[in-house]
């Protein structure tokens, strides 16, 4: 099992045979057919599932849907079969689904700092400037409430800004745009003007990059009315998530991690969009519902190789939807397993886990068995000094030994 | 990028206003002293810049003329035939009727508000009608127009219906924002006004992305007689906000064809702008980011428009955005919730005698333009208006439940899937504004 990040080797996609759930990364847990078409694209969507012995072997990763419906699985992945699929990194995957979309939309435009000739800090926007242009890529001074606000008022006239913040901490000084003009406008204006912006960018603690570099901003955001948030982890869902945001009508800001994005893994060459709603099952299991994202869904993975050998089986749901929570996949699997934990990057207070606890308890509180635990960082600025980092962040051992307690 | 010799043009006051001090504390700046270095100086600054290693100043010299020259002359002139004049009978009714209909409404919102008909913070916007009308009268259904809580009039100017300011005032259905944005957020799709914002400052950037976006479209769109203009309205408080500097430099930088027009009524709230600012010059800013930064009588609406004119000609003609301070007043208080106690009466009294619309009649009847039965219908008509209005937004009903949860999400998809795996939206009390999301 790959559970690694940041480049440790390739995020091993390939499905290998449903009996062993070891290697089994991506599930399909479909049920009904409530599939779209949109034109030559598959939108899915999941209802949460398991469908074994659907996926076909090894390197056939058109396979690779996560949330594929149950009878469409089988057409798409006859169809998919002999399409093998291309190899690529978290970032170019984002890349990848963001010029897709934008020679799909001659509106779709990026703004931000260093996007246009430098390529984007990540890299995620390199030489798009050089194919779409110095207008369409637009490098923008360093003054993100103002080009924030910009690309809310380009929105509001037709076009589909994305806005990419360098780091998302700096997202901080949009703040005024985020939740006023961005969240509200669309509520304020009676329906009048929608704000179809991306905001996108780098967060989350790094390897030593300082307390203002190590934000999470998802737990300021989540309570601005009016926007989606939504995280991702793999180039599958990256692309995916990147191509949903930008189609969407809503303003969607999608959180990106610093440390992923040179996670490697094979995605279809079909054009696919996902749901910006839903959540992923990772790992589909009996004893414990184990709820992450981002980048701590790969310490949960790492984690969850001891547990297996420990005899666990652990239920490992990527949420992906920062808000809102996918009810539905996170519900089912709690009336399951009856035991929740919260893995999660954000501060102990009033973070995303904090949130999701108050969501569980108050919807499902019927089936636990157990309280819900949640483990987030500390309520600590992110120190410089590599060990202290490490201890603000929740490691795989604590996640073992979270696991051991709650299911004593 | 900044230049200095972008040509800047100081408009002067008619000479018989030019000897009272804007405020009791300090006159604002001699226009004796600073006439004759700025006006007719073209050719100055032309032979300066050529000294100069940039070659680039020379080409970001203003466009903008030297109005107070051409104002001053036809206002001396008025024994001049109709065609040296200003403006046609026609125009001068119509910026005459949309004077008064600002004016009639905003008084109308005061006496609604005192009754008890409109609630939370209402700023009106009496004195000012100059400047709305004389930018909002010369733009195009497609321009856009962004202003700050202070936009009833800007909206009215624009062609929203007084009947959906009104009702929006009201916070009824029929309002031009189903009552959910109230007095400071007024917005029209179908007439272009992109805000009404509360928090000064914000709707700048927003106003820049109009902007933004009318260049992206002849530009990248290849709609090659795409040629929008967004007019972005706000106070003297708000000169000294950064979002302000930030969209001067962005709109420079890019040449967006947007006009920055300030509303200098020198009090924001209850701070004087000159307490507040270091140089109170606005107009000055312009020319620190590359775009020429004109200051105009604000309280005169001939003078604004012809620099209205102007600067909405460069932005049109794509040579970039331009900066225009109006020098004007609020008759009002901030608010109907401010006591205006601080404002000295000797300098309101100046400026009420300086009342744009009384000035404007007192031209058009001078100039044979209208007589004053003519002016009379036009006050009666607008009476009327602004009657059906109130009585239109009286009749109209509160919002319902149901308008709850309905403009949260343009796609309301975004409240997500609940616990049955159905999308919130989908849930039937959703329509009935009971859903829980």
């Amino acid at each position: 099992m790959a559970a690694i990040f940041h480049g440790f080797g390739p995020a091993a996609a390939a499905l290998s045979s449903s009996s062993s759930f070891d290697s089994k990364r991506f599930q399909l847990p479909s049920l009904k057919s409530q599939t779209e078409r949109k034109g030559s694209v598959l939108v899915v969507r999941s209802d949460g599932r398991v469908i074994p012995g659907s996926n076909p072997k090894g390197r056939s990763a058109g396979k690779l849907v996560t949330n594929a419906v149950a009878a469409k699985a089988d057409s798409s992945a006859t169809a998919t079969a002999s399409k093998p699929g291309h190899e690529l990194l978290l970032f170019e995957a984002l890349r990848e689904g963001l010029e897709e979309e934008m020679d799909r939309d001659p509106t779709v435009c990026v703004m931000g700092e260093d996007v246009g000739h430098y390529g984007g800090s990540y890299k995620v926007t390199k030489d798009l400037a050089t194919k779409y242009g110095d207008l369409r890529v637009l490098d923008t001074p360093i003054a993100e409430n103002s080009f924030t606000g910009m690309a809310i008022g380009a929105a509001m006239t037709g076009l589909r800004p994305i806005v990419e913040g360098m780091n998302m901490g700096f997202l901080l000084l949009a703040f005024n745009q985020i939740s006023n003009n961005c969240g509200m406008l669309h509520y304020t204006s009676g329906g009048q003007f929608t704000i179809p912006v991306v905001i996108r960018g780098p967060g989350g603690v790094g390897r030593q990059l300082g307390a203002e570099h190590s934000q999470r901003l998802e737990s300021y955001f989540q309570s601005i009315p009016g926007i989606q948030m939504v995280a991702c982890s793999t180039p599958y869902n990256a692309k995916g998530l990147m191509k949903a945001a930008i189609r969407s009508e809503n303003p969607v800001i999608l959180f990106e991690h610093v440390l992923l994005y040179n996670l490697k893994e094979r995605i279809p060459d079909e054009e696919y969009v996902l749901s910006l709603e839903e959540a992923e099952m990772v790992r589909p299991g009996e004893h414990i519902t184990i709820l992450t994202y981002s980048r701590m869904r790969y310490h949960v993975m790492q984690a969850a190789k001891t547990l297996v050998n420990k005899g666990y089986d652990p239920e490992v749901i990527d949420i992906r939807s920062l808000k809102p929570f996918d009810l539905h996949t996170i519900g089912n699997s709690v009336k399951k397993t009856h035991r929740v934990l919260i893995v999660e990057e954000c501060m102990r207070t009033g973070g995303i886990g904090a949130s999701l606890t108050a969501a569980i308890s108050e919807n499902f509180h019927d089936y636990l068995d157990a309280p819900i635990v949640c483990l987030s960082s500390q309520d600590v600025p992110t120190p410089y000094a590599g060990t202290l980092e490490e201890w603000t962040v929740v490691q795989p051992a604590q996640i073992v030994a979270a696991v051991e307690q709650l299911c004593q | 990028m900044s230049s200095a010799f972008s040509a800047i043009r100081i408009i002067q006051p008619l000479p018989l206003n030019t000897t009272t001090t804007r405020s009791p504390e300090k006159p604002l700046f001699d226009p004796l002293k600073t006439t004759s270095s700025f006006l007719g100086s073209t050719a100055r600054f032309c032979s300066t810049s050529l000294n100069k290693p940039s070659s680039a100043s020379h080409l970001r010299r203003s466009a903008v003329v030297a109005v107070s020259d051409v104002v001053k002359d036809k206002k001396l002139n008025s024994n001049s035939s109709l065609s040296n004049l200003l403006l046609t009978k026609e125009e001068g009714l119509e910026v005459y009727q949309d004077m008064i209909l600002g004016r009639a409404f905003e008084d109308m919102c005061a006496q609604m508000y005192y009754r008890g008909k409109m609630f939370g913070f209402v700023h009106l916007y009496n004195g000012q009608e100059a400047v709305s009308t004389g930018f909002i009268n010369l733009l195009k259904k497609e321009d856009s127009v962004v202003s700050t809580y202070r936009d009833h009039v800007h909206a009215l100017s624009k062609g929203v219906p007084a009947r959906a300011v009104m009702s929006e005032l009201f916070g009824k259905v029929t309002g031009c924002c189903r009552g959910q944005g109230g007095s400071m957020h007024m917005f029209s799709k179908e007439h272009n006004v992109l805000g009404g914002f509360a928090f000064i400052g914000e709707g700048i950037p927003v106003a820049t992305g109009a902007a933004f976006s009318s260049k992206y479209r002849r530009e990248v769109l290849k709609q090659a007689d795409c040629d929008h203009v967004t007019v972005a309205f706000f106070g003297d408080g708000t000169c000294n906000n950064g979002q302000f500097f930030e969209c001067l430099n962005m709109a420079a930088l890019w040449k967006l064809p947007i006009v920055f027009v300030v509303e200098n009524n020198l009090w924001a709230i209850g701070m004087s702008h000159l307490r507040a600012t270091s140089d109170p010059e606005i107009w000055k800013k312009g020319p620190a980011f590359g775009m020429p930064g004109v200051h105009v009588d604000g309280m005169d609406v001939l003078k604004v428009r012809e620099v209205a004119k102007e600067a909405i000609g460069r932005a049109r003609r794509g040579e970039g955005p331009s900066l225009v301070e109006c020098e004007t007043y609020r008759f009002r208080g901030h608010s109907l919730a401010d006591p205006d106690e601080l404002r000295d009466p000797a300098e309101k009294a100046h400026y009420a005698a300086r009342d744009p619309i009384t000035a404007l009649k007192k031209y058009m009847i001078e100039n044979k333009l209208a007589n004053e039965a003519e002016l009379k219908a036009i006050e009666k008509k607008i009476d009327e208006v602004v009657e059906d209005a109130v009585e239109f937004a009286d009749a109209s009903p509160h919002p319902g439940r149901t308008q709850l949860l309905e403009n949260v999400f343009a796609d309301p998809k975004g409240f997500g899937i609940g616990p049955d795996g159905k999308y919130r939206c989908e849930d039937p009390k959703f329509t009935e504004g009971t859903a829980q999301v």
